[in-house]
């Protein structure tokens, strides 16, 4: 079986003089569900264009199965694209939306409503092939961008931002079906996100891109529990970075537990208290104005309580803690 | 509740007021004016309100009556087509292939600075240069491309239809070119990731998008073309004749019976065409 990984060498998109995309590398296994995830303007969505084809490459190459597919027009990479705002053909019915890229190769009717039907099963929409794109929900739409853009067999499905427009309850909905249909497809999805809570429920794989780089890159729980760089574990969440004599480290806010004023490795001074349902979230200052969250559970925080000014101690296990590098 | 609904009712209504009586006035009345003189009946020396069919059955009777309605389709159908050629080309350059607002509004103004000059000087500035010893046949015999002069270049049905096209084309383009620019552009890239080439989303994404715009813009020129009766007269040299004009001669003669007859006879004709164009698409969107 030939490997249909994804490769970027060095890949670099200019405007002018501003550089969105600087020499980037990565490597995305085939048949994963990869997450870039990263601020607005960091780079990730210009990423994925150039794998779209979308955007011309300034530098560097695409290879996608050993083949070099920088320079090739969209249709022709073995990629598919799932807009961000679906852009369905509004004049379209749903089925013709699905069977818009067979048209365009010359299939004729018959043949191509044939397959549009097979993938409107696959998501689940053959009751609403007749409707118009703007008769159907945010959700219903999304599945028809999604049969539209799996109909060309692609090896490579690209999501730019596929959530961002349904509401939250959809939103975790439609996370668990994209997931689903990766699995069931065993090809490889590469999505595009601002969102650290869907990446992580998502990705196989996380690439953090921050000022047009790539920050880190790796399995998800490894991102999150162990970032590397200050950016990383700042827009990951749930961490505290804090400057040592040792030098700076990230620790999860969890991994941060609460003890007698004398009993800590540093005391602190309570700021100011939080109460998020599971959790209750202590944020402390520490010696040197560094502040550090410390998230307890309800119950072990209700069996100490504590109020804002109190003086406490604040401890944690030196594994928790993860160096960073930037 | 009962008596808020109603009270709104009442708001409704005399908040539509001011331009309902506008158009009443201006609009509504003038035209059952015209529809009741076209039943009045005329002499050569006066005119007496009656309610008679003459002038209606004078009008279909007459031969020339056909011709000059017939004469009015054909100016309206070549002018239309011209139109939205040049109009789509134009709009779809505007749209899609000039990249920054600035230069889309720079030369969207380019494309009116026609309109900053009259009509009728617009029409006129033709006679000179499609003339008999005009500026085209002179190049044309300099060149070597004609021996003799053209005669059908002024005071011809092309004459006509260059001056029509020449002044209503910027009529297809606005609202086509304001129907493009509301397509969303990743549209179009979702057509290229389809495997659409250029002429495939032409024909495939933007023209069907645009289908409202060019409907529009068909309204526009046809009901311009079909009322039309000066820029007949100047440039066909009083050789040929529209519906316009026909009217136009009547009221010159004082018939203004007969003038309104061939009044409303035109103008169920334009409303009977736009019915038809409606059928076809849905303008409502654009409103």
């Amino acid at each position: 079986m030939i490997l249909q990984d994804l490769e970027l060498v060095s890949v670099t998109k200019r405007y002018g003089t501003t550089v969105a995309v600087d020499a980037v590398s990565h490597h995305f296994k085939s048949a994963s569900y990869t997450c870039l995830l990263g601020p607005s303007g960091c780079g990730k969505s210009s990423t994925l264009r150039m794998i779209a084809g979308h955007e011309s490459v300034s530098d560097g190459s695409i290879l996608l199965a050993g083949r070099d597919i920088s320079h090739l027009p969209p249709a022709k990479r073995g990629t598919a694209m799932m807009f961000q705002s679906y852009a369905l053909f509004p004049h379209l019915s749903v089925r013709d939306n699905v069977a818009f890229s067979l048209k365009m190769k010359g299939i004729d009717k018959p043949e191509r409503y044939g397959k549009a039907g097979e993938m409107l099963e696959l998501v689940d929409l053959s009751a609403l092939a007749d409707r118009l794109p703007d008769q159907l929900s945010g959700g219903q739409q999304q599945r028809v961008a999604l049969a539209r853009a799996l109909i060309t067999r692609p090896q490579v499905l690209l999501l730019d931002e596929p959530l961002s427009a349904l509401d939250p309850f959809l939103r975790i909905r439609m996370r668990a079906e994209l997931r689903k249909l990766q699995k069931e497809l065993q090809i490889s999805f590469v999505h595009v996100t601002h969102g650290q809570d869907e990446a992580l429920a998502l990705a196989d794989e996380v690439v953090v891109m921050n000022n047009a780089v790539i920050e880190q890159a790796g399995p998800a729980r490894t991102v999150f529990n162990a970032p590397k760089t200050r950016f990383v574990a700042q827009f990951m969440g749930g961490h505290n970075v804090i400057a040592l004599p040792e030098g700076h480290f990230a620790i999860r806010t969890d991994a941060v537990t609460t003890t007698a004023p004398d009993q800590g490795t540093v005391a602190a001074d309570i700021l100011a208290i939080e109460y998020q349902g599971t959790h209750v979230s202590v944020l402390t200052k520490i010696a040197g104005d560094q502040e550090v969250t410390a998230l307890i559970a309800d119950a072990d925080f209700f069996a100490h309580p504590h109020n804002p000014g109190d003086r406490i101690g604040l401890t944690w296990d030196a594994n928790s803690l993860h160096p960073l590098t930037a | 509740m009962q008596k808020l609904r109603s009270q709104n009712g009442l708001m409704g209504w005399l908040m539509v007021s001011p331009l309902a009586v506008v158009l009443l006035i201006f609009l509504v009345l003038p035209i059952i004016m015209i529809a009741v003189v076209s039943f009045w009946r005329a002499t050569e020396f006066s005119i007496i309100p009656a309610f008679e069919l003459e002038n209606y059955t004078f009008l279909f009777s007459s031969p020339v009556t056909y011709t000059v309605f017939l004469n009015t389709f054909k100016y309206a159908l070549l002018t239309w087509m011209f139109t939205c050629v040049i109009g789509f080309t134009v709009a779809y350059y505007l749209a899609f292939h000039i990249r920054t607002l600035t230069w889309q509004v720079a030369l969207f103004l380019l494309c009116t600075i026609p309109f900053w000059t009259s009509n009728i000087i617009r029409m006129i500035s033709w006679i000179p240069f499609l003339g008999r010893n005009g500026i085209a046949n002179s190049t044309l015999i300099s060149w070597g491309v004609i021996d003799e002069p053209l005669d059908w270049l002024l005071f011809s049905d092309f004459s006509v239809v260059l001056a029509f096209v020449h002044l209503y084309t910027l009529f297809m383009v606005v609202p086509i070119f304001n129907t493009m620019m509301r397509i969303d552009k990743s549209l179009i890239e979702a057509a290229r990731d389809g495997g659409a080439n250029g002429a495939q989303i032409l024909w495939n994404v933007i023209i069907p998008l645009t289908k409202p715009g060019i409907m529009i813009g068909t309204i526009f020129v046809v009901t311009l073309v079909m009322g039309d009766f000066f820029t007949v007269r100047i440039m066909s040299g009083s050789q040929s004749a529209n519906v316009g004009r026909l009217i136009s001669n009547d009221i010159a003669l004082l018939q203004y019976p007969s003038a309104s007859a061939t009044a409303i006879v035109l103008l169920l004709t334009v409303l009977l065409v736009i019915g038809i164009l409606l059928r076809f698409v849905d303008i409502r969107k654009e409103l």
